[in-house]
C-alpha cells in the first residue's frame, strides 16, 4: 500500500493506492486517526485501490466512528468497484459516508 | 483456461501477515486456469485470504512464528475445496462465530465473509502433523 494526503479547502484527501490487508492496517491507521484527532474532515479516495479485506473494512468502520464521536467525518471517494463489492458484502453501504 | 479443469494445487506459507499477498497471488494463479467469471475469483480469493487471516490472528494469535501453514485448492467435476492446514492452537469450533452484521464495529467480518462465499465451512481435526484442518467448499459452474 502506498498512499498520499493532500489538503484542500480545509478537508484532508487521502488517496491510498494497492492493497489494503491486515499487513497494512496498522500504517493505514497511522495515516488517517492523526487527521480526525485533528477534528478534520477526511476524504479516503480508494480509486486504486485494488483490493481490500475485512481488516481494511474496519480501518473504514474505526474511521467512521472515531469522527462521528469527534463531530467531524470521514468520506469514502471514487471507490473502486472490488472495494465497493466488499463494502456492500458488509452491508456498510447506508453506514458509511460514500461520496 | 480449462473449461473442464481439474486441479489440484497446494502451497506452504510461512505464517505471518506478510504472507497474506502471497496467499492472495497464489489463489490467482490457480483461479487463472479455470473459466470462472472473474467476481467469484475475486470472491474466492478474499475467502481463501480471510481463512489464512483467521489462521494467523486465531490459531498463533498474531505471535512471530517460523511454522508454516499449507493451502491446497482442488477442483474436480465443478466441486471446489480448499484446505487449510496448520500447526496452530485447536479450534474451539463453538467459539467461531461472525459478529452480527448489524452490530457496526471493526472485526469480525472475516467469517462472515467466508460464509457468504463458500456453500460449506468444516472444522476438523488435523492429521498430524497439522493440528487444525479447515476445508471450505463450493459448488462451481464453469
Amino acid at each position: 500500500m502506498s498512499y498520499k494526503v493532500t489538503e484542500e479547502g480545509g478537508i484532508s484527501i487521502v488517496h491510498l493506492d494497492g492493497e489494503i490487508d491486515m499487513d497494512v492496517t496498522e500504517k493505514a491507521k497511522e495515516i488517517i486517526m492523526p487527521l480526525i484527532e485533528a477534528k478534520k474532515e477526511v476524504h479516503l479516495n480508494l480509486k486504486e485501490v485494488q483490493y481490500m479485506d475485512s481488516s481494511g473494512i474496519s480501518v473504514l468502520i474505526e474511521s467512521h466512528q472515531k469522527a462521528t464521536e469527534l463531530g467531524t467525518k470521514v468520506i469514502l471517494k471514487d471507490i473502486s468497484k472490488s472495494v465497493l463489492k466488499v463494502i456492500m458484502m458488509a452491508k456498510l453501504e447506508q453506514i458509511l459516508n460514500l461520496g | 483456461m480449462n473449461n473442464l479443469a481439474q486441479i489440484s494445487e497446494q502451497r506452504d506459507f510461512v505464517v505471518s501477515s506478510s504472507s497474506l499477498k502471497d496467499v492472495r497471488s497464489f489463489s490467482r494463479e490457480v483461479f487463472e486456469k479455470v473459466n470462472i467469471e472473474q467476481d467469484l475469483k475475486d470472491e474466492l480469493v478474499l475467502a481463501i485470504a480471510e481463512a489464512a487471516q483467521n489462521i494467523v490472528k486465531h490459531a498463533y494469535q498474531g505471535e512471530d512464528t517460523e511454522d508454516k501453514m499449507e493451502i491446497k485448492i482442488s477442483l474436480a467435476n465443478g466441486n471446489l475445496e480448499i484446505g487449510f492446514f496448520d500447526k496452530g492452537r485447536p479450534v474451539e469450533k463453538d467459539k467461531i462465530r461472525h459478529r452480527k452484521i448489524d452490530d457496526i464495529k471493526p472485526g469480525g467480518l472475516g467469517t462472515f465473509f467466508i460464509q457468504q462465499i463458500m456453500d460449506a465451512v468444516v472444522f476438523k481435526e488435523g492429521e498430524k502433523p497439522w493440528i487444525n484442518h479447515l476445508i471450505l467448499s463450493k459448488k462451481i459452474n464453469y
